[in-house]
């Protein structure tokens, strides 16, 4: 009996209680150590291992339960994992008891791997070139976001906005592999951080990581979520443009992505992040990124204040076709953030290219609609503005919903993001020079939200369903995530500008900003007047 | 010695230039400027915000003649600027006190031409 229908399932060390009593039925298991997880291999009749992957697998997020039908392995390791198993069977397994069980373990690792059943993690080829592109798409967004974000102010800062981004790039680099990608990634403390382990990118090497990349080095999973943490800061800087000291712009850079990027990252998609373990659904970093951003975006505009003379006297955009240009990059590299999030080059990374394709057309679709028939015109900048709403708001549901909700989505975010853009912010009076917040912010908080109602899990079966299809539970876990993120965002980033601005000040002097910023913080001009 | 600046319509500068030629008035200078007149500007909208009034772009010529070539600048101008709409622009007349050639260092009248 137990030969025939043997099967193992992988499960993550912490939630193996939960394996060992199903619906009051006890069930013969096997654990083994490997790495920094404990694989527990559970056998049962395989019409049970349906209703286990339903009811508890996805409760307690585990991650890739591996199925393996068991039946070709040898008389003789099957024989020797029954005995093992008689004398574990129904022990009630506690942390407690880990000591006991540890010597179980090692016999039984033996005795697995003498049948061949386990082998490490295989790098794929196809899955590792994707990410790679992927990484490179996404690294590309920054100066793309330079050259949307350039284009919109006056000329006298065009290149204060393009090195802001830069910098960003070049800083945000090395804080990563120091010690940034550790906090975020590495060994969970307490769900809200990660350890430093792995600082130095200290064993983070060719070997894939199975808590989040089977299939890829490690490194290059390191590398792809690099480029995250470098745009997110970034997209910042649209709140405070054409005012802001670049000294003091740099420490803001470094403190914001080591206390509020690092820790939401480590919280939405660390091993053991309280927000994952929750259940939130955020495929690509609608919560991580956008919200993030959008909202430490507002928190700047509120507290370094508006640009002298706005909003009378402010000049229109500079460069429009440099703007689209940018919008443009955007755009592209916006398919290797969503669709290689996926990790994997496979179907979902398909339904992901194409959510966010989708959602960024009806977007800006939309959007020029409602200029059309509000303001007489479908404008340029307006088109772009919806575009970049929309992928804003596909980016956590991109990996969760169908074409329903790709049209959805962008159509709500654009209707979302005008109304705040047009009609929303100007009664507030702060000053979000490029709609940092109006676009990230209410665009992240959209997104984030109607996943919980889109999501289905025909698309992704690890995921869950929406409230369209039947799980308001979903939306409700969605609205906690965005809560979480706004909450911890608008109230360290309060911090580290107050603090920054009693040590150093954040504005220019009144004088450099009505010269520009360009001349005053780089001696530089972007535009000659002869030659 | 007469300096005329005349301020026209960006689409109007071929057909001006073709009639001062025919005139034999040859030097001209030619810059492209922002201005407002009794026309207005075309109000912007950029991401919802109206930039109301702003400025136009227009051409301004500016020309040295003598005496002599003055009314056949000012008909030239004016009957290839002419449209009859709002914003055709306008026509300065100075006195010049003094015009110097760069090259050979001829003063006055001679120089002009």
């Amino acid at each position: 009996m137990l030969a025939r229908h043997r099967l193992g399932y992988a499960i993550q060390y912490f939630q193996f209680n939960i394996a060992f009593s199903f619906h009051g039925r006890t069930l013969n298991t096997i654990l083994y150590h490997h790495a920094r997880s404990i694989y527990i291999f559970v056998s049962c009749r395989p019409e049970l291992i349906n209703r286990m992957i339903r009811v508890n697998l996805k409760k307690t997020h585990i991650y890739r339960p591996s199925i393996f039908n068991l039946r070709s392995i040898g008389f003789f390791a099957s024989n020797l994992a029954r005995k093992l198993l008689n004398k574990t069977l129904n022990m009630k397994i506690g942390f407690r008891t880990r000591a006991c069980l540890s010597v179980a373990v090692v016999i039984l690792a033996v005795a697995t791997a003498a049948a061949g059943e386990i082998s490490p993690p295989k790098v794929d080829p196809g899955d590792t070139a994707w990410v790679l592109v992927s990484a490179a798409l996404v690294l590309l967004m920054t100066p793309g976001l330079a050259f949307f974000y350039g284009g919109l102010v006056r000329k006298k800062n065009v290149l204060s906005i393009l090195m802001q981004c830069f910098i960003v790039m070049c800083l945000i680099s090395i804080q990563w592999v120091l010690f940034g990608y550790s906090l975020a990634f590495g060994p969970d403390r307490g769900g809200v951080i990660g350890s430093l382990a792995w600082s130095f990118l200290n064993g983070v090497g060719p070997t894939p990581n199975t808590d989040y990349a089977a299939t890829i080095p490690h490194q290059v999973f390191m590398i792809f979520q690099m480029m995250f943490a470098i745009i997110t800061p970034a997209l910042i800087l649209g709140a405070f443009a054409e005012r802001m000291k670049f000294s003091s712009f740099c420490v803001f850079m470094l403190l914001w992505s080591t206390l509020v990027y690092d820790p939401v990252a480590h919280w939405v998609w660390g091993a053991g992040g309280f927000l994952r373990n929750m259940g939130a659904l955020d495929f690509a970093g609608g919560t991580v990124v956008h919200i993030n951003a959008g909202i430490a975006a507002l928190t700047c505009a509120i507290v370094i204040k508006k640009r002298i003379g706005y909003e009378s006297s402010i000049s229109p955009p500079h460069n429009l076709p440099i703007a689209v240009l940018g919008a443009a990059l955007l755009w592209f590299g916006w398919f290797g953030f969503n669709a290689g999030s996926a990790l994997a080059a496979n179907g979902l990374a398909g339904n992901a290219f194409v959510a966010t394709h989708v959602a960024a057309a009806m977007a800006g679709m939309t959007w020029a609609f409602l200029d059309w028939i509000l303001n007489g015109r479908p404008t340029m900048l307006g088109l772009i503005t919806g575009a970049v709403a929309g992928l804003v708001a596909i980016t956590p549901a991109a990996g969760f919903v169908n074409l329903a909700g790709a049209l959805g989505i962008g159509a709500g975010a654009a209707a979302l993001c005008f109304l705040f853009v047009v009609y929303v912010k100007p009664k507030c009076g702060y000053d979000d020079s490029l709609d940092a917040f109006g676009v990230h912010g209410i665009g992240g908080i959209w997104g984030a939200l109607a996943t919980g109602l889109w999501a289905t899990k025909t698309v992704n079966s690890a995921g869950a369903d929406g409230l369209f299809y039947g799980n308001p539970a979903q939306f409700v876990i969605q609205i906690k995530a965005v809560l979480a993120a706004i909450f911890y965002s608008f109230i360290v980033s309060f911090v580290i500008l107050k603090v920054i601005n009693a040590m150093m000040g954040l504005r220019v002097s009144e004088h450099e900003e009505r010269i520009g910023l360009d001349l005053t913080q780089h001696r530089e001009v972007g535009y000659t007047v002869i030659d | 010695m007469k300096y005329i600046i005349a301020i026209i319509q960006p689409d109007r500068l071929e057909e001006v230039l073709n009639k001062l030629t025919e005139k034999e008035i040859h030097l001209v200078t030619v810059s492209n400027v922002v201005g407002r007149g009794r026309q207005k500007g075309i109000a912007e909208v950029y991401r919802s915000h109206k930039e109301a009034g702003s400025l136009l772009k227009k051409i301004k010529l500016e020309i040295a003649v003598n005496e002599n070539y003055l009314q056949a600048t000012i008909e030239a101008i004016t009957s290839a600027a002419h449209t009859g709409q709002v914003g055709d622009g306008k026509i300065f007349v100075f006195d010049l006190q003094e015009c110097i050639r760069i090259r050979t260092g001829e003063t006055g009248n001679e120089a002009i031409g």
